[in-house]
């Protein structure tokens, strides 16, 4: 009979969708005939219950964390720790994610997140992960799209402001990790007005295994340029990578005007297959480094940090043929490559032009040894023997490209805030939209893979003023989505944006949402603590730290009476979520715990400590509201003096 | 005889479907759950129709004092039911190859037919029963205690067919597969019977 309904429904609902899909091409056609006011509203509403056609996965900038949005509704989804406590879930709190936030320089508890990049198979975005680097102590992370958190925290060594990252190549073969601030490779003492030729700018390479897992292969030690963004070749160019370099001044001060002098810096253009061989031949050198490797595991539900003190250099003038520079007018920002490999696009953030090398060109000018002297031993390529075209009078400011897929390149220009739509071989400028305000990164879902979904564009902006109800000085960033399906843009929908969005990854919801996890198993837990039973709770002494193994389930915490604790000891909470439904978490809080609360998924097993400072009886209880009977859901542990006899005991209805 | 004795074979054997497939199934519909939990119901025990079903249907029973949905081995039905199905197959099939040969009448077909009809009958009153003991004998200590408009103890019966709204849940109790092939199977023994039946008259 359901089935039976269900079918019936299906029929429905296609003729349903058959008809939607109908009116859709009317009015666009009206549209084009510009007669039509826009049914904006028509074509980004999501009616309850139904789901958005991508996943958008945009960079929270200094909140450290990655955004999850839907879109065409703009609807924000998720917020996924990456590198900054999270007091709402206790990421970065709990005993077993506090080793995710290690570094060499101890535990840091705030990150700059930048650039979210998704793993690709054949060119193509695979969801299977997100990666995304952090600026400030430079780190990659990577997130799993099964269970959209942070899996693994690799720190990268030797590298100051990790802004060219956290680009993937088209196999996922590589993540790389670059250096926007040069500085002494190793790490020394040295006078900073010293740094010229002195500092350097070292690239990593971070290989990726199949099952995700990061493991840096080797650094390439550059001259000590500014780093600024990069992206891998695809296709023809697959086995390249291409970076933005800024200040080739190699200025230390007053950077803002003297790292501008130079008419054009450089697209470093790296064969990075060649290094690959080399160093699987035994190339490079081995030196000394200190980084952490934070790997988060599902089982047990724990991150362990691992400090790892080697890591293989290579001087790129070793590797015949491995590293070219080509001149790129007005400190480029964004360095894209379009779906085919052939273009790769420098936005000189300076100027109103973009510079479009080809490359093929490269090859050809590499053949000819068309080179126009070198820097640091490295070629430099003749400016005219790269160059594809310019793309004129774009706008102002031009920072960032994605594609379509159908031969049409959109860059954003912050200054004169605008997404400007041109065209590949031609050049030629064929729409602009305005954006609000002062527009950074811009995202196509699959805009920089060999396949791009090119039905939407967002903007993210950095400036927000006035598009929403004022919020005091401190606003919300904003974000503009445009529907980029027919000739000219349209702009659909303002919304605001976590942090400070820098570059976002999207992907057709179809290729994620099927494994999706609802639950982790119970038993597949094997965290130390975990009791996956109410049979196996228990509290154990040992000394001053006392191990609360707890269970939670609707609607009780077993046990929920403990008495004898004693003021000066360290109990440690280990609170296991007995339920297996989809979406039943439990909370735990415990009153006057120096640290977050715990939110804890059905099947994980979470820890926290607290240290009583006062005799009495002291209540904890769920904060999440799991059903009818939540607010029941609490119990009381019985903190005696120091010096007491009080027996330790735990119960759950009085037994 | 020979197409009468065909068919009670195939009809008697179509009763082991009941090994390979649920019988019955119980859906719970409700606005948190709007994939309904559900289970389905074996001669030989109950399973969740996703694999957590059975837990989180126990889970949200607790609340009204409801037993656990219970195991094989708690209840004798799951042991009986088995021997009594695999028996009424065997016999029919004897019965269904001494037809083929023509060693006894067409009306032995309808007698298994009638016992299997009995049998039925006792079963699907013995189901109701469970059901009625389930959705009635309620914890005295429930968290929830609700009453109908005598002041008499809601009764939480699930159907023993069709859609019921209990509470915040809707059940929905109909046969399944291994239902439908019992069901098929007893009016091919029906038909083996009037086929029997007339080619007996017919000789004479």
């Amino acid at each position: 009979m359901k089935q039976l309904n269900s079918i019936l429904f299906l029929f429905l609902l296609s003729i349903l969708m058959v008809s939607c899909g109908e009116d859709d091409a009317k009015s666009r056609d009206s549209r084009s005939g510009g007669a039509m006011a826009s049914n904006a509203a028509e074509r980004v509403y999501v009616a309850p219950g139904e789901h958005d056609e991508f996943y958008a996965f945009l960079s929270g900038g200094y909140s450290g964390n990655l955004t999850v949005y839907g879109l065409p509704s703009g609807r924000m989804l998720k917020e996924i720790p990456v590198f900054s406590q999270f007091p709402t879930s206790g990421y970065g709190y709990s005993e077993e994610t506090k080793p995710m936030l290690n570094t060499s320089f101890g535990f840091v508890p705030w990150g700059d997140a930048h650039h979210p990049d998704i793993s690709q198979t054949n060119g193509e975005t695979d969801g299977r992960w997100v990666f995304i680097n952090e600026n400030n102590t430079p780190r990659i992370a990577r997130i799993s799209l099964e269970t959209f958190e942070t899996e693994e925290i690799i720190e990268i060594p030797h590298s100051a402001g990790n802004h060219s990252s956290s680009f993937v190549t088209e196999n996922t073969e590589y993540v790389v990790a670059g250096t926007r601030f040069s500085v002494p490779y190793p790490q020394e003492d040295i006078a900073i007005s010293e740094m010229k030729g002195n500092f350097k700018g070292p690239l990593t390479f971070i290989a990726i295994d199949d099952e995700g897992r990061m493991k840096i292969d080797f650094q390439l030690k550059m001259p000590g340029f500014n780093y600024d963004l990069s992206h891998p070749g695809r296709g023809d160019s697959h086995g390249w990578f291409f970076f933005t370099t800024y200040n080739t001044e190699e200025a230390h001060t007053l950077q803002e005007v003297n790292a501008s002098q130079n008419d054009k810096d450089f697209i470093a253009a790296v064969n990075w297959k060649k290094i690959q061989e080399y160093v699987a031949n035994g190339g490079g050198q081995e030196i000394d480094a200190q980084y952490a490797h934070n790997v988060y595991d599902h089982e047990t539900h724990t991150a362990t940090s691992t400090m790892m003190n080697k890591v293989l250099t290579v001087d790129p003038r070793d590797v015949e043929g491995a590293v070219y520079f080509m001149p790129t007018p007005k400190s480029p920002h964004g360095c894209d490559v379009d779906p085919s490999g052939e273009y790769i696009v420098g936005n000189g953030k300076l100027s109103t032009d973009l510079t479009v090398h080809s490359f093929s060109k490269m090859l050809k000018a590499i053949e000819n040894k068309d080179f126009d002297g070198d820097a640091y031993g490295i070629p430099i390529l003749n400016f005219e023997s790269t160059l594809a075209g310019t793309v004129k009078e774009g706008g102002l400011g031009p920072l960032h490209t994605e594609f379509d897929g159908e031969g049409n390149a959109y860059t954003t220009f912050f200054i004169s805030s605008e997404v400007v739509k041109w065209k590949l071989g031609t050049w030629e400028v064929l729409d602009r939209q305005p954006s609000y305000y002062s527009v950074g990164h811009l995202m196509i879902p699959g805009g920089n893979s060999r396949k791009p979904e090119g039905k939407y564009l967002i903007s993210m902006n950095k400036i927000t003023k006035d598009r929403y109800l004022p919020t005091g000085p401190e606003l919300e960033h904003s974000a503009q989505l445009y529907d980029i399906s027919g000739d000219k843009m349209e702009l659909l929908l303002d919304f605001p944006t976590h942090g400070e969005p820098h570059y976002a990854a999207g992907i057709s919801a179809d290729r994620v949402k099927a494994n999706s996890r609802k639950i982790y198993r119970l038993d597949e837990n094997k965290h130390e603590f975990a009791a996956t039973s109410e049979d196996a709770t228990k509290v154990v002494r040992q000394g001053n730290e006392v191990h609360v193994y707890m269970t939670t389930v609707r609607s009780h915490f077993a046990p929920d009476n403990i008495e004898g604790i004693k003021v000066g000891d360290k109990v440690f909470f280990h609170v296991t979520n007995l339920e297996q439904d989809f979406d039943v978490p439990h909370g735990f809080a415990m009153i006057g715990a120096n640290t977050s609360e715990l939110l804890i998924m059905p099947g994980q097993t979470k820890t926290i400590t607290w240290e009583p400072k006062k005799a009495g009886v002291w209540p904890f209880y769920c904060t999440d509201f799991c059903s009818a009977l939540h607010q029941e859901m609490q119990g009381y542990v019985r903190v005696s003096g120091k010096n007491s006899n009080t027996p330790l005991t735990w119960t759950l209805d009085g037994e | 005889m020979k197409i009468s004795g065909t068919i009670m074979i195939l009809g008697s054997a179509l009763l082991l479907g009941l090994f390979f497939y649920p019988l019955w199934n119980i859906r719970l519909e409700a606005p948190q759950y709007p994939d309904p939990l559900g289970m389905d119901i074996y001669i030989a025990g109950i399973e969740g129709e996703e694999e957590f079903d059975i837990q989180n249907i126990d889970g949200v029973n607790h609340y009204i004092g409801m037993k656990k949905i219970p195991k094989p081995e708690e209840m004798w039905e799951f042991n009986v039911f088995p021997i009594v199905i695999g028996s009424m197959a065997g016999l029919g099939i004897l019965l269904g190859f001494l037809g083929f040969f023509g060693k006894i009448s067409p009306h032995w077909f309808m007698g298994w037919l009638v016992l299997m009809i009995i049998l039925g009958i006792l079963g699907m009153y013995d189901f109701n029963n469970w059901l009625l003991d389930y959705g009635t004998d309620l914890d005295p200590k429930a968290i929830i205690k609700l009453t109908d408009a005598e002041g008499n103890p809601l009764n939480y019966k699930p159907p023993l067919l069709g859609s019921e709204k209990i509470l915040n849940f809707t059940a929905h109790s109909y046969p399944r597969t291994g239902a439908y092939m019992m069901f098929i199977g007893m009016f091919l023994t029906l038909i083996a019977w009037f086929a029997g039946f007339r080619t007996v008259k017919t000789k004479k």
